[in-house]
């Protein structure tokens, strides 16, 4: 039943690609078509997930399909349901904002079926790459995800900076699909493909393996040094899509890791300790680019850094947990991680969903543009507000259950540590995360209050209006669903308890989940009561506050009116001036560009400032490493003659001379 | 039927050599057609199993596309392009008869070196095949006329058919089929764009396409 659920979502996506592929022009058709079947899609395949969830996995056995090593093998266990979860709710949403947001494009002419067709392959793909159980299979799903998001990263091809983003990201995921195409080499070379029959010939390729997997899935995942492509890919895409790239795409690469790194055997701890690593390197540079963003959407692609950042640390206590056989932390690590990848997808899509309404309204992402619109966009500001708080782990909203359960993985992990080996990872991952939470806050706080306090700074934001109700609407949904997973924190960890159960038993180390997750509740639920009292303290303020203005005359002003004779929106705190003293702080680090043009003379009459923060990486590693390949390579150009007669001449005594060895 | 065979593959050679002496266009052409069709003829010649209707079917085939499709798609070629001669191969007619004659021995030594699992029909089969091959490939190398590659890439087609059937006996028929479409479409495309490069650049001289590289 759930297997035969799982088919049809899938078959609908594919009718709901195939469909405006096919009717290429009848725009109209599509713009209805493409989101009804992809809502339909997800609502079938959701109403699978949450049976496997209810009755425990499936599997569809598999069934050839011609392909070598191929087969149409498809399941649904913990593992896969909690990723295809937010894959599904996420998209639908997506879907349906985008049926608001993608109206300027289609009201300029411009042709949705391509949009919608690659939307619903993008979904499916998606989906494919969770329920799959055979590596070709998952590979099929791996690069129909790549290739539909490619293309819709692509979709104002008009414009230079987005085909270089889209470019950028094609050669980055398929960098990641070489060294998965190895891995499965080496764990299919049991003969069989189907991940039942998937294992290493040899335990010494394990660490091989690790390395391959973490490289190749993490380029998807986005951990640093192979982030580059988020921050161009994700501001470049049409908000909907950067939603769902930046909410659930990119937790199919933390997906794929752990599905195939449980093929490899019993952790050794130097995976645990570099997925610490890359996970406080991608989550502390991430935030620190963040907070020296200037546009919005940019700014959210180096926060999704972070949060795989904080997903990566989870993961590493666990496994950390398991190799020094410390059950607690690994569980707590584990669950820690997984909460956040569903919490992750819901406020960052939801921050993605508010950022396109802000675009769509003022035509602008520069923040330094914006302002004021809280007054304006009340709906979408409040919704922004919403994500921003779940996005700094703050409580009452779901960001703070992902981050609580990581910090008690670690301080479990220093109270049952024998001596420094499983207390340290403890003591680097509070360290890391603190520094995380403190600086995210600071980010946030400069997003929202640069763009939705203050008066505007530039007549598209003055002008702006609160958005439509089919974009509205996910927004509103979305910021429910941070309140109630935040409230409801300890219901979520029943709901991963099955998947870290089966992680670690698939790592050889079974844990008793019950006793740990009961454990984990009782604090979640202290919090959650915590939040519900805070949330009625601050009510019966607001009700108090109300009460006592009654019957006062209640008077209001621009915002930083302070007294002066005509305030003026320059005046106020730009985003770059907000967080100077914290980017001043790291500045080394973050190699912060100012220009400045100091006022001058005894009547000065202009003067200027900027800053741009370019990604270092991008700047000092690969671009020197492509030119430095491309420089090589052309000198193999010599060969690329472009003779027809010359090329069989080289074949042939390419096999004059094999013939000659082989008989010689 | 050795007999017929043997004819048929002593033909297969003197077609080779009067390809590679000849710079006529139309006569390379229906050279080529001739040894089409006495490829085609092959796998009749040597059924001494008996006369199957599949072996009937492909020898028909083979004779129909080979014999008279393919230089039909030729010959249009040449005539759009008006051109009929090869004009200063990359290597000279005598030359090329002397690389046939090597083609030829080194065939022969080769065919003593493998060594073949089976019962040959005929004793000169593989040797035949294989200078076919090898003829075809220097077709393609020291010709400069996209018309005459294209004929070189036929009869290096008709060698590995005629070694094909020599070795495995019982092709199976889709594979047979399979190549025989490759061949129809390469020679179709190669039509088409001898037409193409002729109309865009006013000579089909493939040489000269190297300009076209990035």
């Amino acid at each position: 039943m759930t297997i035969t659920l799982l088919f049809i979502s899938l078959c609908t996506f594919l009718a709901g690609g195939l469909v405006p592929a096919f009717l290429r022009g009848n725009s109209r058709f599509s713009r209805v078509f493409g989101p009804v079947a992809n809502v339909a899609g997800c609502a079938v395949g959701l109403l699978g997930v949450v049976l496997s969830m209810l009755y425990g996995p499936a599997e569809s056995g598999s069934i050839h399909w011609g392909a070598p090593s191929g087969s149409m093998a498809v399941g649904i266990d913990p593992l896969s349901a909690l990723f295809a979860l937010p894959v599904l709710v996420i998209s639908a949403l997506c879907a349906l904002h985008g049926c608001g947001y993608m109206k300027p494009y289609a009201a300029k002419g411009k042709d949705m079926s391509r949009f919608w067709a690659f939307y619903n392959f993008l979904t499916g793909g998606m989906l494919l790459v969770t329920v799959a159980r055979n590596a070709l299979l998952f590979l099929l799903g791996w690069e129909v995800m790549a290739l539909a998001s490619f293309f819709l990263v692509l979709f104002d091809a008009g414009r230079e900076p987005v085909r270089r983003a889209a470019w950028i990201y094609l050669v980055a995921t398929h960098l990641g699909t070489a060294c998965i195409l190895l891995l499965f080499s080496m764990l299919g070379s049991g003969g069989s493909l189907d991940f039942t029959g998937l294992s290493l010939p040899d335990r010494s390729w394990a660490g091989a393996a690790f390395v391959l997997a973490l490289v190749g899935f993490g380029t998807k995942a986005g951990f640093v040094p192979f982030h580059v492509w988020l921050p161009e890919a994700h501001p470049s895409a049409p908000s909907n899509v950067s939603a769902v790239m930046s909410g659930v795409m990119i937790k199919t690469g933390i997906y794929g890791l752990l599905r195939f790194i449980l093929f490899m055997g019993p952790p050794p701890a130097w995976w645990g300790w570099t997925l610490l690593g890359v996970g406080l390197l991608s989550g502390v540079a991430g935030v620190l680019m963040a907070l020296s963003q200037h546009e919005l959407k940019r700014m959210l692609a180096y926060s999704s850094v972070e949060n795989i950042g904080i997903i990566g640390m989870g993961l590493g206590l666990g496994l950390l947990g398991i190799s020094y056989g410390i059950p607690a932390m690994a569980f707590l690590g584990f669950a820690g991680a997984f909460l956040h990848v569903l919490n992750h997808s819901v406020f960052k899509s939801l921050l993605f969903l508010a950022a396109g309404a802000i675009q769509n309204a003022t035509g602008t992402r520069e923040l330094d543009q914006l302002g004021g619109l809280l007054k304006r966009m009340p709906v979408t500001g409040a919704a922004f507000l919403a994500g921003s708080v779940a996005i700094c782990g703050l409580p009452p909203l779901n960001g703070f259950v992902g981050e609580l359960t990581a910090y008690l993985a670690a301080f479990t992990g220093i109270q049952n540590g024998a001596g420094t080996q499983g207390a340290l990872p403890g003591i680097i991952a509070i360290g890391g995360l603190a520094l995380m939470g403190g600086l995210a806050l600071a980010c946030f706080t400069k997003a929202f209050g640069i763009a939705f306090l203050g008066e505007p700074r530039s007549p598209g934001a003055g002008s702006a209006r609160e958005s439509h109700f089919s974009m509205r609407f996910p927004l509103v949904a979305l910021s429910l669903l941070c309140l109630l997973m935040g409230l409801g924190g300890w219901l979520l960890v029943g709901l991963v308890e099955p998947v870290v159960g089966m992680l670690t038993t698939g790592f050889g180390f079974p844990v008793a989940t019950g006793v740990h997750a009961s454990h984990a509740e009782s604090t979640l639920r202290y919090a959650s009561i915590g939040s519900v009292s805070v949330i009625a303290a601050v009510l019966l303020l607001l009700f108090v506050r109300s009460r006592l203005l009654a019957r006062r005359s209640v008077t209001t002003a621009p915002t930083w009116g302070c007294g002066y004779g005509s305030p003026e929106p320059s005046m106020q705190y730009t985003a770059s001036s907000f967080a100077d003293p914290l980017t001043g702080l790291f500045g080394p680090a973050l190699g912060t560009g100012r220009n400045l043009a100091s006022p001058g003379g005894l009547f000065p009459d202009r003067a200027g400032f900027s800053s741009d923060t370019p990604d270092a990486c991008t700047d000092r590693f690969y671009i020197p490493l492509f030119t430095g390949m491309e420089r090589l390579f052309k000198r193999l150009r010599v060969i690329q003659h472009g003779r027809i007669n010359l090329y069989v001449l080289s074949i042939v005594v390419a096999l004059a001379a094999l013939l000659a060895w082989k008989l010689g | 039927m050795t007999a017929y065979l043997d004819i048929i593959l002593v033909a297969l050679i003197l077609s080779d050599f009067i390809l590679l002496g000849s710079g006529r266009l139309g006569n390379c052409i229906r050279i080529a057609a001739w040894q089409g069709i006495m490829v085609g003829l092959l796998p009749i010649a040597t059924a001494d199993a008996g006369f199957s209707f599949r072996i009937a079917a492909l020898g028909i085939a083979v004779v129909v596309l080979k014999g008279f499709v393919f230089p039909r798609l030729l010959n249009r070629a040449i005539r759009e392009s008006a051109s009929s001669r090869e004009v200063k191969p990359f290597v000279g007619y005598t030359t090329s008869l002397l690389a046939g004659v090597l083609a030829l021995s080194a065939s022969f030594w080769l065919d003593g070196r493998l060594s073949f699992p089976l019962h040959l029909e005929s004793a000169i089969v593989v040797p035949v095949s294989l200078s076919m091959m090898f003829t075809g490939l220097f077709l393609v190398v020291a010709r400069r006329t996209a018309v005459n590659q294209v004929i070189g890439y036929l009869v290096l087609e008709n060698g590995i058919y005629a070694l094909s059937l020599a070795i495995v006996r019982d092709v199976p028929f889709l594979v047979e089929l399979g190549v025989l479409m490759d061949m129809f479409v390469a020679v179709f495309v190669m039509g088409i764009a001898i037409y193409r490069i002729n109309m865009e650049f006013d000579h089909m001289d493939s040489n000269r396409l190297a300009k076209l590289r990035g």
